[in-house]
């Protein structure tokens, strides 16, 4: 099967720290990746280096065969839930319209069809009590729920998400899981920057271990084990008091 | 009703545009979090407006108007360069280029003067502002630019509200960031630029800080806090321009801004969205219902006991 995105060489620095060193990895259609690693190891970077928001000193990254800017519509993307003003005043479904615009058009109104499109997205999220609710007065797990709304809407092939389940209630983990589940049931691809290793087997079915460069990746049952975490922690777990591989 | 000349209706006119238009725009500058920014490329226009009068050799609208562009665009650069480049942060960044472009601006100004010997050059006015000093040319030239930001803001409407909630997304569904940004830079010059004459250099930003802050209390819509915006700055330029068309030679600038403070100070007050006074009727009657729950909950005890 032909890779949904293949990394190569990946070098990318963050005031003047190279934070990613020479990044390869391939990934299959229709799997779910965690994508884990310590604090400051560059997952979130890797995110943005892949979408071109991030600047890169060397590598190539292809999508579907293709460079980023041609296939940009079939890839979607979900920041971290900290990156935006939540007390923007909006509400809900506006925001989730918002993963439709590139399916509106430039400089063209939503019509009736795409509000109804956005409301079915909230639906699968099971926020359509929230409609019209101000983002601002959504609970965390909520906002979280909204911002992957947002992205079902825009039904992309391949979905990049940075942290959805850091701080979230268990009902947002559960329905957002589900969610991520029914995306690769479709043959779609995801890759989830994670933070907690005791759910990594439960939940996903490939993991990449990041840190700096790429320490393992691959299926979950032969790549996250005690000796590739061990190497991928090093120091800090050693320092937790736990023997490293 | 006051009678007022036919020049001076018309400077009102382009007053209350002047002013929708730095409402709109000042929403934009609020949600990037950049009000501050409209202050110090104000500041930064005037050695651009003493230039260009300098270049033109008269007091010709158009050039001064394209002077202080490019010395506020320069600014921003500037700033940018400056942040980017160096440990210095954008508020340190933006304090430098404020001042040093305004005290040049001054050192200019001065000079001009005095060359002039006795020829008052009537850039003073452009400190302040003057509304009354406009003619008829002026107006024109003021209000087709404001109409133009104003059409740049509507014809973009929703990239706008993507591009100020998160870019970043915007970036992803294909939305140029970097267009977003020169465009954002550009109606923000443009109406500190036509503004600089009738508000002052000194002020301008507050006709762009103001009405947002205010309408933000009364609206919980991106498109209503705009539109409202546009509107409170509007009354805010025509009334301030009326109340300084009463004394002779008193200046615009100041008049717009108390207005405008005005308009705040009941927004602050009244505004049904966290206005000062909705809140504390919210959290009385809140109390009330707490205590009355509370009272329930004894006298329910009370009862309960009474069955033990």
């Amino acid at each position: 099967m032909q890779a949904v995105l293949k990394v190569n060489g990946l070098t990318a620095s963050y005031h003047r720290n190279k934070v990613l060193d020479q990044v390869s990895f391939e990934v299959k259609p229709g799997t779910l990746t965690a994508i884990v690693g310590p604090n400051g190891a560059g997952k979130s970077t890797l995110l943005k280096a892949l979408l071109q928001q991030h600047p890169t000193l060397a590598g190539e990254v292809s999508f579907f065969g293709s460079p980023y800017p041609k296939v940009k519509a079939r890839i979607g993307y979900v920041p971290q839930r900290g990156s935006v003003d939540w007390d923007f005043p909006t509400h809900a479904l506006d925001v989730v319209l918002m993963g439709l615009y590139g399916q509106i058009g430039w400089l063209k109104w939503p019509k009736k069809d795409h509000r109804e499109k956005a409301m079915q997205a909230l639906m699968e999220m099971g926020m359509e009590d929230y409609a019209k609710r101000q983002i601002s007065q959504l609970s965390g797990g909520q906002q979280q729920r909204v911002f992957l709304a947002r992205a079902l809407a825009q039904d992309a092939d391949l979905y990049f998400l940075d942290e959805p389940l850091a701080g979230v209630d268990a009902t947002t983990e559960r329905v957002i899981m589900a969610t991520l589940n029914a995306l690769k049931n479709k043959g779609k691809t995801v890759l989830v920057v994670h933070h907690d290793l005791q759910t990594v087997e439960d939940y996903f079915d490939h993991v990449l271990l990041l840190n700096r460069t790429v320490m393992a990746h691959g299926p979950t049952a032969d790549s996250f084990t005690k000796e590739t975490i061990g190497r991928t922690y090093g120091g800090v777990l050693r320092w937790m008091g736990e023997k490293s591989g | 009703m006051i009678q007022l000349s036919h020049n001076a209706q018309w400077v009102l006119l382009s007053t209350f545009i002047l002013g929708i238009a730095a409402g709109v725009v000042g929403c934009f500058a609020y949600w990037k979090r950049q009000s501050l920014m409209s202050d110090a490329l104000s500041h930064a226009a005037l050695p651009g407006v003493v230039i260009g009068f300098m270049a033109a050799g008269v007091k010709s609208l158009p050039a001064m108007i394209a002077g202080a562009a490019i010395s506020a665009l320069l600014g921003a650069a500037l700033i940018q360069g400056i942040r980017s480049s160096s440990r210095v942060k954008e508020d340190a960044a933006m304090g430098i280029i404020l001042s040093v472009f305004f005290g040049l601006g001054i050192m200019l100004l001065t000079l001009v003067n005095r060359m002039g010997g006795g020829n008052q050059s009537g850039l003073d006015s452009f400190i302040f502002g003057q509304a009354a000093s406009m003619v008829r040319q002026d107006v024109w030239i003021m209000t087709a630019l404001a109409l133009l930001v104003l059409m740049v803001a509507a014809v973009g409407f929703k990239e706008w509200k993507l591009f100020l909630f998160d870019s970043a997304f915007g970036g992803g569904l294909g939305l140029s960031v970097r267009w977003m940004n020169g465009l954002y830079v550009f109606v923000l010059v443009l109406v500190i630029v036509i503004g600089i004459q009738s508000v002052g250099v000194i002020l301008m930003s507050a006709l762009l800080i103001i009405p947002p802050v205010s309408a933000r209390y009364w609206t919980n819509s991106f498109a209503g806090m705009v539109v409202l915006s546009g509107l409170l700055g509007g009354g805010a330029g025509m009334l301030g321009t009326l109340i300084s068309t009463m004394g002779k030679g008193w200046p615009t600038g100041p008049f717009i801004v108390l207005v405008a403070s005005g308009l705040f100070l009941v927004s602050l007050f009244f505004g049904t969205r966290k206005g000062l006074l909705i809140v504390q009727l919210e959290q009385r009657s809140q109390r009330r219902r707490l205590t009355r729950a509370s009272i329930d909950m004894r006298s329910l005890k009370e009862e309960y006991s009474h069955e033990l």
